[in-house]
């Protein structure tokens, strides 16, 4: 035997997460779902609601801002939610926990796939939104600044959150029937799909407990004027409040994460 | 010899169920043991609690001098020197067989070389294709490489040749008499009985939480003392006698018949016989 040390977390953790995007981008259906789809549903509704919101803000503007915050749900919590289930039924976690691989480079290497396909989708919602649906970007740095943090936060926040609730769904088989109806909703209720303040009360209130709520609005400061900002709910766009919340969020699923993950379905 | 699995006394229930109830066993240095029992009667569950996989009620355990339920890195240290083959893994359709391997193999202080090992199971062919292509068995020689790729001391080998045709069961063996020779233990359990037969050095039977038996494949149940079954066709009809010394019976008669037996038969208790004696009525069901 040599005297060689098993290798770090850190790289079997980067080895993962190059291996994890190698099977991402051969899963056809997966490409289509996470990178197409969004690009798709701001072809739709940017076609459907040509109207102007108030002077010089479009609705493709107002929803780009929406579809970029659902985009961090997608690529982190949906993904994951679906995923790890689907890995824990198939005994690929099983088989993992059999090796020397330590717990955080799986977590490792998920982070970096929620990571890299994000700013795929994240950078083609934008490029197609500014091609086709005259979508303006900003100009101010300190507006960049604000995008920057919130999809490093808000990425970070829905990745330990799918971690989390990837104990939920019973069977892989059944996680998408689970998962997927609950991003569907948050999306509604936070003013993915409509403008936000034109929702019901009760809407709102509910949408103010969960991170997308803060996430479309953080993106809505990045991308709208900031003479918007007085048709927010608060007549401001609450970043201070945005990051407090979205960084609990992160803090609440990094802790439910360690709590309850499970490596297999038995006791 | 040193011992690379001791246990002693093992115990672990499920809210009422009992499903270890007592275990002592010892393994040495090179040793192919196979573990046999019904569905249910712990077999699962002692091997689990071996892998660090299940936690145990009472008892002591070692596993190359290290308690399983070990953590952080000093458990990734002893998980450098096992490895694992589980029941079942369907997963990774998308990936070579040679990526995964070689993936694999980078979780690993000193891993074996990658085609060398694809070669060693047989999938030399196959290394470039897809996972999702490979048969049952091919499949199950993938998880066998992954098992082996970390080159370990020990070996777990979990019903490793479950839905195999008997040529590729023949030269699955033929890769487990491989690795004896390179020194590895192995742990093996399965349902066939065959199997125990032709690779293990010691057998040990379970049933009800318990080892009822250890003993050689040869020796098991006193199959080696067991009385022997001569048939024939008689003048009157089929006869059989049962007898310690077939051998003198077939003599005698042959005299009778002056040369030729009709329709002689010699049979001797299989390994299969003496094991289902041994766990009784027992329906396997969980």
């Amino acid at each position: 035997m040599g005297q060689n040390k098993v290798p770090s977390a850190l790289t079997i953790g980067i080895a993962r997460g190059g291996l994890e995007l190698k099977q991402f981008m051969r899963q056809r259906e997966s490409v289509v779902f996470t990178i197409a789809f969004p690009i798709m549903l701001l072809g739709i509704f940017g076609s459907v609601f040509t109207n102007e919101l108030t002077d010089g803000v479009t609705f493709s503007q107002y929803f780009v801002a929406g579809m970029i915050a659902s985009g961090l749900v997608n690529t982190g919590f949906q993904q994951l939610a679906i995923m790890i289930p689907v890995e824990r039924d198939f005994g690929t976690l099983k088989r993992l926990r059999g090796t020397p691989m330590p717990a955080s480079s799986y977590f490792i290497g998920k982070v970096i796939v929620v990571f890299v396909t994000m700013l795929i989708q994240v950078f083609l919602l934008l490029i197609a939104g500014v091609l086709f649906f005259g979508v303006n970007l900003p100009t101010d740095p300190a507006k960049w600044f604000t995008f920057t943090w919130l999809i490093l936060l808000g990425s970070a926040a829905s990745t330990a959150l799918g971690i989390a609730f990837s104990v939920v769904p019973k069977s892989g088989r059944g996680a998408s029937a689970v998962v997927s109806p609950v991003v569907i909703i948050l999306q509604f209720f936070s003013g993915v799909f409509f403008v936000f303040t034109d929702l019901p009360g009760w809407m709102q209130q509910v949408a103010a407990i969960f991170p997308l709520k803060w996430m479309t609005q953080g993106m809505r400061s990045v991308f709208l004027p900031d003479s918007f900002a007085a048709r927010e709910v608060a007549g401001d766009w609450e970043t201070g409040r945005t990051f407090i919340i979205i960084l609990a969020w992160l803090i609440a699923g990094l802790f439910i994460s360690i709590k309850t993950f499970k490596w297999d379905d038995k006791r | 010899m040193s011992n690379v699995i001791s246990v002693r006394g093992l115990k672990k229930s499920y809210g009422s169920t009992q499903a270890v109830a007592g275990i002592d066993l010892t393994i040495a240095q090179g040793e192919i043991f196979a573990l046999l029992g019904p569905n249910g009667a712990g077999k699962t569950t002692t091997v689990e609690i071996l892998e660090g996989f299940r936690t145990r009620d009472s008892g002591e355990v070692s596993v190359l001098d290290t308690d399983p339920s070990i953590k952080g890195s000093a458990g990734r240290n002893w998980r450098n020197r096992i490895g694992i083959v589980l029941q079942s893994t369907s997963d990774a359709g998308d990936l070579s067989v040679q990526e995964t391997i070689a993936h694999f193999a980078k979780y690993y202080a000193n891993p074996r070389d990658v085609d060398e090992v694809v070669a060693a199971v047989g999938l030399s062919e196959k290394s470039k294709e897809l996972i999702r292509t490979l048969s049952g068995g091919q499949r199950r020689r993938l998880d066998v490489a992954l098992g082996i790729i970390g080159s370990p001391e020990l070996l777990f080998l979990d019903e490793p040749t479950t839905g195999f045709d008997p040529k590729a069961r023949r030269a699955f063996w033929a890769l487990i008499e491989d690795l004896r020779k390179t020194g590895t233990t192995i742990l093996l359990t399965t349902h066939y009985l065959d199997e125990a037969e032709a690779l293990a050095d010691r057998v040990g039977v379970i049933s009800q939480g318990q080892i009822i038996e250890i003993s050689t494949p040869a020796l098991l149940g006193g199959r080696a003392t067991s009385l022997a079954t001569v048939s024939w066709l008689s003048a009157s009809g089929p006869k059989s006698e049962k007898t310690d010394n077939p051998t003198a019976l077939i003599r005698k008669l042959s005299a009778d018949f002056l040369g030729e037996i009709p329709e002689l038969t010699v049979k001797r208790a299989s390994l299969e016989d003496i094991y289902l004696e041994m766990i009784g009525g027992e329906d396997g069901s969980e």
